[in-house]
């Protein structure tokens, strides 16, 4: 037969030094002893039933919300209450009191149980603290960089909005000058077009002949050009010391690549020159500079407008990309701004991973490999109470018989910007950690890190 | 696990070989079989031989002059009179109401293949008698009750009669083939291997003497000698070698059993389709509803009507087939209601017809006549399933794959977080290093010995996969070792098979091989399989066994072990790795600690050795359904540890389907979820608060039913019983029964409608039992028996009741694992029949080692409510175990109000206190609190 009887409990507690005995039943918190008055009859915490005092903590369930037994496991809904004298309190579920796990540090939920369990709660108490400490000083040093951040931040987007302000002038001007020349290449281009429409396609005929004969002109010049050791052959050396022709733009013509444009010959004739020239004739820059003589007037307005309009277009792009930055919403206080524009690596035993924030997160195969992109982009979505825990990667490289990549960021506050792990819990789903101090928060008075006394 | 287990690197094997073939062939394909891959009747040679074969005069006669009769063994010679073969019948009459027929050569060129180790010892005898005999035949008696069994001989049939009903007969439509061994003419008369025309030698048509003139080449013959399907030849140095023998069954119309079959539990005729197919393979994303085989296979057939059950089991391991017709089958009710009103005088009968590549004709006809009966006549050939480990009942979280131990931590951390009980976490294949086993991956699991220590303080466990197929890799211990030992299966030239599986290229181990098994148990001591630790247990996969490069994805039948072919043995290979498998574990703490082995593969016998999962099925609403009728048919036949995988193994279930799985599973006897490598996580928690709380009340549900689900367990253990069955096998003779597959009962006492439609609003269960009680678990309303009771349902509905006149003692204080309840109180609920009464049992043991059979430490007693009193008395006094669980509250449910209730003990009586609900008449004794293994006796007065 196990009844158990009711159980009282002794707690010690210590405050200012002088220990203290409460008396209560097992499991109750100090917030609630007013509740439990032994010899007067118990009234559940919900109020729907009274019971004898000697009810409570009899190791039976009486109360529907299980207030009647706070120190047994009686009642499936109950919660035990563990002072953890040292460390901090807790409730545990009433189903771990005295099931052989030691759940409360001060070992006061098995004491029924014969589990061995050791008072560990001065142990975790200064451990706890220790890290509070530790973490605190990271979270000073990292609040006061963020402020840097922000101060960084601020003056970068006033530059920033600056500049756009500038340019957003000159590009008025630019456009004028547009208009300008539109009419200029306009009225210019007049008797052309009107000969245009009346003789179409005699003048398209005559225009691909003129472009012919000018690129044979051309070819012919080239070709006396590059020839210079004017041995009636261009050779792969000559041809060589003209960078510009690199096909790969790497800076560096080599001889396999000037083998390449020659189609493998050593040497070339004018009659076989034209098949080089089409490769090279896109590229080739003239070693004499010289006007088009030949240009005729409208053909100059043409190009005047269009080198007009292409400044405007690159000034245009300017304007978006640095609107486009603007336009991120880089965290109450702009303390994200930093990162956009960098990347951020971790290397791991396979891969090596790279966070570009606000652009992509992607993984690389440490030893040779394509790269894999593990989602762009997509938004902050951290909890509701702080968003900016949180960055969503979406839309990556597709999974075979899966879903699209996509990265879970979770910041967490840190003197350095570093990514400190990565896993994939889910296939295809990817979790990163990553430390910045733009998530530190305002640190919290010392004074207020736990004693071991918030029980008084 | 796992057929996409299989698929996913099959198709990258492929896909190197032909990758935007592949590619293509899998996106035309995504979540269905590929039925191309599996061969139908018509692509397997010998059924297609067999099959052409039609019901007629049999050509076999009996040679009564042989008849041989010792004490319980008959044996008479056959012949057939088409070629002369002379065949040997055996005929014994087995204790327990079974016959056993046997059929093979007379004098076979060598000898055929008998299945070894599925039955558990030589069956006992009785005797048998001649009661008279003249030329036509012979009568034999079948000891009580009238029965007799009657040889004809010409043709050959056998009947077995009770009075003047004809149970069964065999042989009666004239398909007994017996394909003789004969050397391949052909080879001498025609070296240029034209083929001989042969056919199955019950043939009526022709004689072999003529066929080896004509000499003809015949393209519907093909396949004697050697037969190609797909890319894979066959080769046949024996011929062909099929067997073949009919049963009717007068006055049955509903056959069960046979497993594994995505279907329902009532069999189907098989008419103008394929036979129901017993050959075990691992089945990519198997389809639902039809015959094709799965990856486990057990010849065993119940028949059943409102008179009789009866069983007819087939010990054969090849590849097999079942033919099933009914004359009844293509009727309508009104045809039938015609046939009545008539008086049509064609009674229903079902005809079976079994067909094996291979082997001899061994029969089990198990009599009943009650469905218990012939529970315990199969258990007493092939054994019972084992008693589990109390904790193997609770909930076990699997996925392919929790990635590392961190993960494993955080997982078991998120039960805690979620307050969700759970017993086992799962590690599939990724765990071991380089899919090693008995391995763990150097960086992902480093320190096993550390998690499982953690688990542990947890009182909680851990199973990793261990499968049979063995990477060759001469660095790799296991693989070393079984090449120095030659335990490896053959291949038909005599070198080490070699097939694709998840290492890569991969060798068998010859699990036939009785030292090969014993050597493999050795591995799993604890100096042996390092990092292991006694709450490590083991999960045997791709038993069929699977091979990706293989002949329907499994291995050459021209394989060899030792002297017999592959083709002999296929269906029982998966029994044989379990069977090691959890010797192994019994060795590995010296015999004193139950095992916990799963499988996939199984046969006759494979419930000796642990648990049974329904292989790789998917998110989807229909497999949540057929979850159902295919645990049931296996418990049918034996197989009581069974479960699918909660949530559907392949795809991403929505929430709503995951929690109907839930609430299906907690209510099923192998409880697990798991889930394919590419879904996403689904750990019960991940779903909203509101979903976690429906998933963590059905799990408590379980849990607070363990006791139950523990005694019945160990019931099943010593009687063969079903935990999990079909109403009929309670209700035999309520004809509404028979085909009900969307409920179930647990034990007796307990019926479930699961919820398995999507967006359901209400259901209607069957309450069956006239003039009996059900009361509704949830809220205790009482309702009638014998009807359909519509039931109003919500997300958080799971329709189970508790039958009037049982009682079922709880464990309601639900804790993290089921070690941590070892202690705990148990409430009993007593539901009282309309004569207020009701039984039921109690058992309680250490919950995890052999002691209750060794030692007889347990406590076993029978709870009886009757006259307003309730006992608990002891139902072994010879047992000897010490608890220190007791009663702190009894629900009588249909109860009145007592005025006084008083608890009778050691002679002395004590007032209990109580409270009466009159709306639902439920009582409740509050705190009587006498041990649970004590005699008591509760008097309301």
């Amino acid at each position: 037969m196990t009844c158990l009887h009711l159980l009282l409990t002794l707690v010690f507690a210590v405050s200012l030094g002088t220990p203290v005995e409460i008396q209560r039943p097992r499991g109750v918190p100090l917030t609630k002893k007013p509740f439990y008055e032994e010899n007067k009859p118990f009234t559940c915490l919900d109020g729907s039933r009274t019971i004898p005092f000697d009810r409570v903590n009899d190791d039976y369930c009486d109360c529907k919300d299980g207030s009647d037994e706070p120190g047994t496991a009686a009642c499936p809904n109950g919660s035990f209450h563990c002072t953890n004298a040292g460390y901090r309190p807790m409730f545990i579920p009433s189903s771990r009191i005295n099931d052989g796990i030691c759940d409360c540090c001060d070992t006061t939920d098995e004491y029924n149980s014969g589990a061995k369990c050791e008072n560990t709660c001065k142990e975790l108490g200064l451990k706890e603290r220790d890290v509070l400490q530790k973490m605190a000083e990271i979270t000073k040093e990292g609040f006061l960089l963020k402020q840097q951040l922000i101060e960084e931040a601020k003056k970068g987007r006033e530059e920033k909005q600056g500049k756009v302000t500038d340019m957003q002038e000159n590009k008025k001007q630019l456009e004028e000058k547009v208009e300008a020349l539109r009419t200029v290449k306009e009225t210019a281009e007049q008797p052309e077009k009107e000969a245009k429409e009346r003789h179409l396609k005699a003048w398209e005929e005559q225009k691909a002949a003129i472009r012919l004969e000018k690129d044979k002109a051309k070819m012919a010049e080239a070709f006396l050009e590059l020839d210079d050791n004017a041995d009636g052959f261009v050779s792969v050396s000559e041809l060589q010391s003209h960078a510009e022709l690199d096909p790969d733009a790497d800076g560096t013509l080599t001889e396999t690549e000037v083998q390449g444009l020659m189609g493998g010959a050593a040497q070339v004739d004018t009659s076989t020159f034209e098949s080089v020239w089409t490769n090279i004739k896109d590229k080739y820059h003239s070693e004499v500079s010289r006007e088009e003589a030949d240009m005729s007037s409208a053909q100059k307005a043409r190009d005047d407008f269009e080198d007009s309009e292409k400044a405007l277009r690159e000034m245009d792009d300017q304007i978006r990309n640095i609107e486009k930055e603007l336009s991120f919403d880089f965290g109450p206080d702009a303390e994200f701004t930093y990162l956009y524009s960098q990347c951020y690596e971790l290397t791991t035993s396979e891969y090596i991973y790279r966070l570009c924030p606000f652009n992509r997160v992607s993984q690389k195969p440490k030893y040779g490999g394509s790269e894999t992109n593990l989602g762009t982009w997509g938004s902050w979505s951290g909890p509701e109470n702080n968003k900016y825990l949180v960055m969503k990667y979406e839309h990556g490289t597709g999974c075979w018989q899966g879903p699209n990549r996509s990265t879970t960021v979770k910041l967490t506050c840190g003197k350095e910007t570093v990514v400190t792990s990565t896993s994939e819990p889910s296939r295809c789903e990817y979790l990163m950690e990553f430390t910045t101090p733009a998530v530190c928060q305002e640190p919290a008075n010392m004074d207020l890190l736990p004693h071991g006394h918030e029980e008084l | 696990m796992q057929t996409s287990h299989c698929h996913t690197p099959l198709n990258n094997y492929r896909m190197g070989l032909l990758s935007v073939f592949c590619v293509c062939l899998f996106f035309s394909s995504a979540f269905a079989v590929d039925r191309g891959n599996f061969k139908t009747c018509d692509q397997s040679s010998f059924c297609k031989r067999q099959r052409a074969l039609k019901p007629g005069q049999s050509p076999y006669r009996a040679l009564l002059e042989t008849l041989e009769l010792s004490d319980s063994r008959l044996t008479l010679q056959l012949i057939n009179d088409n070629n002369k073969v002379h065949l040997l019948l055996e005929l014994y009459r087995l204790q327990g109401n079974m016959t056993r027929v046997k059929i093979n050569e007379l004098k076979p060129l060598k000898p055929r293949f008998e299945v070894p180790d599925v039955l558990i010892a030589e069956p006992p005898t009785e005797p048998l008698s001649v009661l008279s005999k003249d030329d036509n035949g012979i009568v034999l008696s079948l000891g009580a009750e009238s029965q007799r069994l009657i040889v004809s001989a010409r043709p050959f049939r056998l009947d077995i009669m009770e009075g003047p009903e004809v149970l069964l007969s065999l042989n009666s439509r004239g398909l007994l083939a017996f394909e003789h061994l004969h050397l391949r003419k052909d080879t001498q008369a025609q070296p240029d291997g034209a083929e001989v025309k042969e056919s199955v030698d019950g043939d009526q048509q022709q004689d072999e003497v003529e066929k080896d003139e004509d000499g003809e080449g015949d393209k519907e013959q093909d396949g004697l000698w050697e037969e190609t399907f797909k890319s894979h030849t066959d080769t046949k140095p024996n011929g062909p070698t099929s067997i073949s023998l009919d049963f009717s069954l007068p006055g049955v119309e509903h056959v069960y059993g046979i497993p594994e079959h995505a279907d329902d539990l009532k069999l189907k005729t098989t008419d103008g389709g394929d036979p129901y197919r017993l050959y075990n393979l691992d089945v990519f994303q198997y389809e639902l509803y039809n015959p094709m085989a799965l990856y486990g296979s057990i010849p065993v057939m119940l028949a059943h009507n409102t008179q009789r059950t009866m069983g007819i089991f087939w010990l054969n391991a090849a590849e097999t087939w079942v033919d099933i017709s009914s004359n009844t089958a293509g009727k309508t009710v009104f045809g039938k209601m015609l046939d009545f009103v008539q008086g049509s005088s064609e009674k229903p009968q079902t005809d079976i017809r079994w067909i094996s590549e291979s082997g001899i004709i061994d029969v089990f006809i198990m009599l009943g006549p009650k469905p218990s009966d012939v529970f315990s006549q199969y258990a007493s050939l092939t054994g019972t399933q084992s008693f589990p480990p109390l904790a193997s009942l609770g909930y076990h979280q699997c996925r392919w794959n929790y990635n590392d131990q961190e993960d494993v931590k955080s997982v078991d951390q998120g039960f805690d977080q979620h307050d969700i009980p759970y017993d086992f976490i799962w590690l599939d294949i990724e765990h071991a290093d380089g899919k090693r086993y008995f391995t763990w991956d150097p960086h992902k699991f480093s320190q096993p010995k550390e998690m499982l220590q953690g688990l542990m303080d947890k009182r909680r466990k851990m199973v990793a996969i261990v499968d049979p197929h063995i990477k060759v890799d001469s660095g790799y211990k296991i693989h070393s070792e079984i090449t120095s030992k030659d335990f490896y299966v053959k291949n038909k030239d005599g070198r080490n098979y070699e097939g694709w599986c998840w290492p890569g290229n991969s060798g068998y181990p010859d699990f036939t091989i009785p030292e090969m098994r014993a050597w493999w148990a050795s591995m799993f001591a604890y100096d042996q399989y390092e990092g292991s630790m006694e709450n490590l247990f083991t999960w045997n996969d791709m038993n069929e066994p699977s091979v990706f490069n293989g002949p329907e994805v499994t291995m050459h039948k021209d394989a060899l072990h030792g002297k017999w072919e592959h083709r002999e043995i296929h269906n029982i290979y998966g029994l044989y790795v379990q069977m090691a498998t959890a010797e192994g574990q019994i060795q590995r703490s010296g015999g004193v600690e139950r095992p916990f082995v799963l499988t996939r593969a199984f046969f006759a016998g494979s419930q000796r050795f642990g648990a049974v999962w329904t292989g790789d099925n998917a998110a989807e609403w229909g497999h949540l359904k057929i979850s159902i009728p295919m645990c049931l048919s296996l418990g049918l036949v034996g197989v009581s540890f069974c479960g699918a995988d909660i949530g559907g193994f392949f795809k991403n279930p929505s929430t709503e389907l995951l929690v109907r799985w839930y609430q299906t599973g907690a209510y099923q006897p192998f409880f697990r979820a798991h889930a394919h490598l590419d879904t996403t996580r689904r750990e019960p928690w991940l779903f909203g608060p509101e979903n976690t709380a429906l998933i963590r009340e059905v799990i408590r549900q379980r849990y607070a039913l363990l006791p139950y689900w523990y005694q019945l367990f160990f019931q099943a253990y010593r009687t063969g019983m079903p935990v999990m069955r079909p109403l009929w096998v309670d209700y035999p003779k309520d004809t509404v029964t028979f085909t009900i597959d969307d409920e179930f009962l647990i034990g007796s006492d307990l019926l479930v409608h699961p919820i398995t439609e999507e967006g359901s609003r209400g259901v209607t269960a069957y309450l069956p039992g006239a003039g009996e009680v059900w009361y509704d678990v949830h809220t205790f309303q009482k309702h009638n028996g014998a009807q359909n009771l519509y039931i109003p349902v919500t997300l958080s509905s799971i329709p189970v009741f508790q039958r009037g006149g049982s009682i079922i003692p709880r464990k309601d204080r639900v804790r993290r694992s089921s070690a941590c309840m070892e202690n705990d109180p148990y409430t009993l609920y007593v539901a009282l029949s309309p004569k207020k009464f009701a039984r039921g049992k109690l058992y309680i043991d250490d919950g995890h080692s052999f002691n209750y059979d060794t030692k007889k430490e347990f406590i076993h007693r029978s709870l009886t409510f009757a006259n307003n009193a309730l006992t608990s008395s002891n139902l072994c006094p010879d047992c000897n175990f010490l608890t220190s669980s007791w009663i702190e509250k009894v629900l009588i449910l249909g109860a009145s109000k007592p005025s006084k209730v008083v608890l009778k003990m050691d002679g002395k009586e004590t007032p209990v206190d109580f409270e009466f609900d009159s709306s639902m008449s439920v009582l409740t004794l509050r705190k009587p609190g006498m041990n649970a293994g004590d005699d008591w006796t509760l008097l309301l007065q």
